[in-house]
């Protein structure tokens, strides 16, 4: 049986997290203080995923770029993919929080979404 | 004059919870002033996730997390000034501060929080050898031109110190496609949270470098490349060990000071060990009337701990008000902070004045493993609690109970201390 040693990254308490492997498969995870702890290990260890934030250009706003995310965890090695999609990216102002700014991301099926509004300006 | 019951200078995170807890309970004029051009301080540029697990059990990003205060502000009808910058508190409660339309104003005030927060330390207090070249930034000033100015600061780049911010600024700028060459850190252990060195460099695959320092920065106008060398356990550079890393961008990340300017004008105590104020368990400080929370009064890893400890100071400020008493200080029980305990916050409590529970803040000078956290009153050992591991970048809490500390009241001093056993 394999055991992998992993630092939960679900929240900042970034608890030392053991998990029990067979063939793979997380059998048995320990060091957790919640349930978010659980079901991260079980992930990193068969499909790691992370939330991409990033930023995207804005035409005719108050500020010149606008903050985005994925809206859900996308698949790691997908991280460098989704942000060559925001490359070229320009949205017109106003903007709002949770605006979907690109749609489908990558091919993840998952959304850009805005995390600020930008107003209209000069 | 302008009259306000409550002031509230600064309007990032702390200014904001502040100002609506003092509104929920009771107070019925408050003023913000923030001189930026807009609500939310820091959390702006920090566009990552992570924030507000604790307050709203799900994950935003900074400017997330702002707006939902920003928005609650708003709601609650407070009144805040831009673009002011606060020039002068006096013992008396007048604030002086000064903007483009309104131009000097005075302010009285019955009561005042301080929620000025903090700011990065600078290379000149740093002490690195070699030429002021362009290309030397603090890892936030490099955060908010990437994040809010739009433009990438630099391609090739070296980062020293392994505070969260510049953990997180490894990660942009290798998203933004610049080269992260490598994060030195002078310590034998990052004071950045650990989920910051997996998802941040980890994942990335920089290298982080323990007990090393920047001991030469290349390049006349622009940063050309800059020499890292291992220290010793006094922290001394140790000779031959230097490697040279051509870059054209250093970001340094090495610890941040509250920002007390205006508490020391004003005469507040200031603690040597937080640089933030002396505070009661009302987080008052030793000015009466003058309440103090968020990184100005110690520097914290997470905004909810932030809030929380805002919403506090509201709340005692808006009573403050209502009874128009001063604290009686008196009967202060000093909490003292010994062997390995480096601060806590806050400095006193009085046990009849205290609400049901108080959570004492601190932290730790080094990293503990399987030690206890021990609170005595006097000789006598109150709490005792295991914790596997403990290190200087993440903030720790005991709660007292006020029923437990109102059965000695003879008491002189409380100690939170670290033991083995």
């Amino acid at each position: 049986m394999e055991v992998r040693e992993l630092i939960c990254i679900g929240c900042p308490m970034g608890c030392p997290l053991k998990v029990e492997l067979v063939q793979g498969q997380a059998l048995k995870v320990t060091g957790n203080n919640c349930g978010r702890g659980e079901a991260y290990a079980k992930k990193e260890v068969s499909h790691p995923a992370r939330i991409v934030t990033s930023s995207v250009k804005v035409e005719g706003g108050t500020q010149k770029v606008v903050s985005v995310k994925t809206k859900e965890d996308i698949p790691k090695e997908k991280i460098f993919d989704v942000i060559k999609c925001l490359k070229d990216i320009k949205v017109q102002a106003p903007v709002h929080i949770g605006d979907v700014v690109v749609r489908n991301a990558a091919g993840t099926g998952v959304d850009i979404v805005a995390t600020r509004t930008v107003t209209t300006g000069p | 004059m302008l009259k306000y019951e409550i002031v509230i200078v600064g309007g990032g995170p702390a200014g904001l919870a502040a100002a609506i807890a003092a509104k929920e309970h009771g107070a019925a004029s408050i003023l913000v002033l923030e001189r930026d051009g807009e609500l939310g301080g820091i959390l702006n540029q920090c566009i990552h996730n992570g924030f507000g697990l604790h307050t709203f059990k799900e994950e935003l990003t900074g400017p997330e997390y702002a707006a939902r205060f920003i928005d609650r502000l708003f709601q609650a009808g407070i009144t805040y000034k831009l673009n002011t910058m606060v020039m002068d508190i006096s013992a008396d409660k007048v604030v002086t501060a000064i903007n483009r339309e309104d131009g000097m104003i005075e302010i009285h005030a019955r009561a005042v929080i301080l929620a000025m927060g903090c700011r990065e330390r600078s290379r000149g207090a740093l002490n690195i050898p070699g030429f002021r070249p362009a290309g030397v930034f603090s890892a936030g000033t490099a955060q908010r031109l990437v994040n809010i100015e739009g433009c990438l600061p630099g391609r090739k780049i070296v980062i020293l110190g392994s505070g969260d911010i510049g953990l997180i600024m490894a990660r942009r700028m290798a998203l933004e496609g610049a080269r992260v060459q490598v994060v030195a850190e002078l310590l034998p252990y990052s004071s950045g949270l650990k989920r910051n060195i997996v998802q941040c460099l980890d994942d990335f695959g920089i290298p982080l470098k323990l007990r090393h320092t920047v001991v030469n920065i290349h390049g006349k106008k622009r940063v050309e490349g800059v020499t890292i060398a291992q220290v010793d356990e006094r922290q001394k550079p140790i000779s031959g060990s230097e490697i040279y890393y051509e870059c054209d961008t250093l970001l340094l990340s090495c610890g941040l000071i509250p920002e007390n300017e205006l508490s020391k004008t004003l005469g507040v105590q200031l603690n040597p060990v937080t640089s933030g104020p002396l505070v009661n368990e009302c987080l008052e400080t030793s000015v009466e009337g003058i309440f103090a929370c968020g990184n100005v009064l110690h520097v914290h890893d997470l905004v909810d701990f932030v809030s929380q400890e805002a919403a506090a100071a509201g709340t005692y400020a808006a009573s403050y008000i209502k009874n128009s008493t001063g604290h009686e200080k008196s009967r202060d029980i000093p909490i003292s902070a010994e062997s390995g305990v480096r601060y806590t916050v806050p400095n006193t409590v009085h046990p009849q004045r205290m609400e049901e529970k108080l959570t004492v803040r601190f932290r730790v000078g080094d990293v503990y493993k399987n030690c206890y956290v021990s609170v005595y009153v006097d000789e006598k050992r109150l709490i005792h609690r295991k914790k596997q591991v403990m290190a200087p970048g993440e903030m720790e809490e005991v709660i007292l109970n006020k029923e437990e500390l109102e059965a000695y009241p003879g008491m002189s001093k409380i100690t939170v201390k670290l033991e083995e056993d």
